[in-house]
């Protein structure tokens, strides 16, 4: 099983469709970008499974790479997202989202 | 004391079930370490991951969080590449989750918990997610990927010789995007001197 890449990218699915349920679902603007994370870290396990399963050298160091790119990014956005949720909180002094009707106060 | 004793008993039930599951698997069905460790592992990763969507208390949803990237470290050590795993550790947990924990609390408000948690559209959402799950499996299972090679462990040696030579630029693209990140992330969340406090 653990030398199977569809175990691996089944795995990634789910993990992916947790994080879409999260999203859509939750009301507190901090569980959406959690259920956001969850959403990166599954594209992220997809992209390291199908770079383990690469047929050259290169190309598994290359999907790693890549892979280490999107840990980046994903921690940019993180900051700003966060930075982002702070300000409207201290706008709204709510972190529910289904009350933020207009960015301004 | 009683409701404190209660989840201890709890986890420590769920802990167990999945431990003897697979020592069941390993001695039974003859499945090697790999196997094993691969299925612990994606147990305790969706678990946590459903715990992280489900849970009321937002405090108990960031800490499952932390348990489902530990989890995702743990299989990308078992996929072969432990430089990712290493840098899972330290980006999510150690960066990432501590973010997020400061973040829910600055922003918790004394009623917050004790409200609802989901949307009213929580019923089709779950639909949604249902339908996408259902999806990739298909198009995974319906996909022949041809022959896959045998797996070797990456080495870091030769990760490194691509990550700072092939992509030297989007290396250096990266730094300057997590600068801007910092600047901007200070810019957002700084309170305007005279402003709303």
């Amino acid at each position: 099983m653990s030398d199977n890449l569809d175990a691996y990218l089944i795995l990634s699915g789910i993990l992916f469709a947790i994080g879409t349920f999260g999203f859509l679902g939750r009301r507190n603007a901090i569980s959406m970008l959690m259920s956001i994370e969850l959403m990166l870290n599954a594209v992220n396990l997809a992209i390291v499974a199908f770079a383990a399963f690469g047929r050259a050298v290169d190309a598994q160091a290359q999907g790693s790479v890549i892979a280490l790119m999107v840990m980046a990014v994903a921690a940019a956005e993180a900051t700003v997202g966060l930075a982002i949720v702070i300000a409207i909180y201290r706008n709204k002094k709510t972190p529910l989202v289904d009350e933020y009707d207009a960015m301004s106060q | 004391m009683r409701s404190k004793i209660v989840p201890i008993l709890l986890a420590l039930i769920v802990m167990s079930a999945v431990l003897g599951i697979a020592v069941l698997m390993l001695l039974l069905l003859g499945q090697d370490w790999a196997d094993a460790l691969f299925w612990v592992l994606a147990a305790v990763m969706i678990g946590a991951g459903l715990l992280v969507v489900t849970m009321r208390d937002i405090i108990r949803c960031g800490l499952a969080m932390i348990v489902c990237f530990l989890a995702l470290a743990g299989i990308y050590v078992l996929m072969g590449a432990p430089l990712l795993g290493a840098a899972q550790v330290i980006v999510y947990i150690g960066a990432i989750s501590v973010l997020i924990l400061f973040a829910i609390m600055l922003t918790q408000t004394k009623d917050a918990p004790s409200r609802l948690v989901f949307q009213t559209q929580a019923v089709p959402a779950a639909i949604a997610a249902v339908v996408v799950a259902v999806l990739i499996a298909l198009a995974v299972a319906a996909t022949d990927w041809g022959e896959l090679p045998q797996r070797v462990r990456l080495a870091t040696s030769a990760m490194s010789k691509v990550l700072f030579d092939r992509f030297t630029f989007p290396f250096e693209i990266v730094s300057v995007l997590l600068l801007a990140a910092v600047i901007g992330g200070v810019f957002l969340a700084k309170r305007e001197p005279g402003g709303p406090s």
